[in-house]
């Protein structure tokens, strides 16, 4: 049986917050022509160093100054990161291989890939949905403790 | 070059929204994966904005062959699916509950500087690189 916690419940900011994320997927379609898919936006700078990563570069740098334009209004909201740093490293690692065995990840296939009913995306979506349902409830319901 | 400035906005926008979201906050992120603990469904309703935008934004764009800003609109083409794509985001599935970061959110918190999303980011290029490096022995160019 399903719990919901309703004390961190925070469903005005998710949704105004996800309203947002689909304006930025917007313009970058609209304006770009390119689909806001994170890990493959990074793995273009990364492995295929070449001159149309201008926009791509762009992207990131944006991305990475988002905390910047927030501090010029507010406080940074919480970011509380419990993983130690080894666990860090794997997750990372598997993150970087799975995001492009898989061509996408959360925004790549779970906004961008919906927003257009590709199949692909729905059906990673799914497996990515699951497999971290699972990894949280073997790590916390399972083995405990992290 | 204008291309440029809407790129930096748009991920400037991403950024902002993964802020206010909260998918920034792993801790928030995993709340919402732990299904069997005190289930927080917040990110499931940043799902829901954002493809809400997104379906409009990929509708208009779908018969379009070029941009307000004269750039080709790029959508991906592969329509298969295959072994690759289903082990490929299990595998990301399961990086992104050990930690609760996917790609955008590590990049948003490293600019928050966040010395534990630098570690994230740095693995996940690692991993690409790996990829990387795996595919080009596979087909060699």
């Amino acid at each position: 049986m399903i719990t919901i916690d309703w004390t961190t419940f925070t469903p005005w900011t998710a949704l105004a917050g996800g309203l947002v994320i689909g304006v930025a997927a917007a313009l970058l379609i609209l304006l770009n022509g390119r689909v806001a898919g994170i890990s493959g936006i990074l793995a273009g700078i990364l492995t295929r160093p070449n001159q149309t990563n201008g926009w791509r570069l762009a992207f990131i740098v944006g991305l990475l100054s988002a905390p910047f334009a927030w501090l010029l209004l507010a406080e940074i909201p919480e970011i509380r990161i419990d993983a130690e740093y080894p666990m860090l490293i794997v997750a990372g690692l598997l993150v970087g291989l799975g995001t492009r065995y898989g061509s996408g990840c959360t925004s790549g296939h779970g906004v961008c890939g919906i927003s257009r009913l590709s199949p692909r995306s729905l059906v990673a979506t799914l497996c990515f949905m699951t497999a971290g349902f699972v990894t949280v409830y073997v790590l916390r319901h399972l083995i405990g403790g992290v | 070059m204008i291309l440029w400035l809407s790129a930096f906005s748009a991920g400037l926008i991403f950024g902002l929204g993964l802020l206010l979201s909260g998918l920034a906050n792993p801790a928030k992120v995993l709340g919402f994966l732990d299904l069997a603990g005190a289930w927080d469904p917040s990110l499931a309703l940043v799902m829901v904005g954002a493809i809400a935008v997104g379906a409009l934004a990929f509708a208009l764009a779908k018969n379009r062959p070029r941009t307000a800003l004269g750039a080709t609109i790029e959508l991906p083409k592969a329509v298969h699916l295959d072994k690759r794509l289903v082990l490929g985001s299990l595998t990301f599935g399961l990086g992104w509950g050990l930690a609760g970061f996917c790609p955008g959110p590590a990049l948003v918190a490293l600019g928050a500087g966040e010395a534990k999303a630098a570690v994230f980011v740095l693995a996940m290029a690692a991993g690409m690189w790996i990829f990387q490096l795996l595919e080009s022995r596979r087909k060699p160019a």
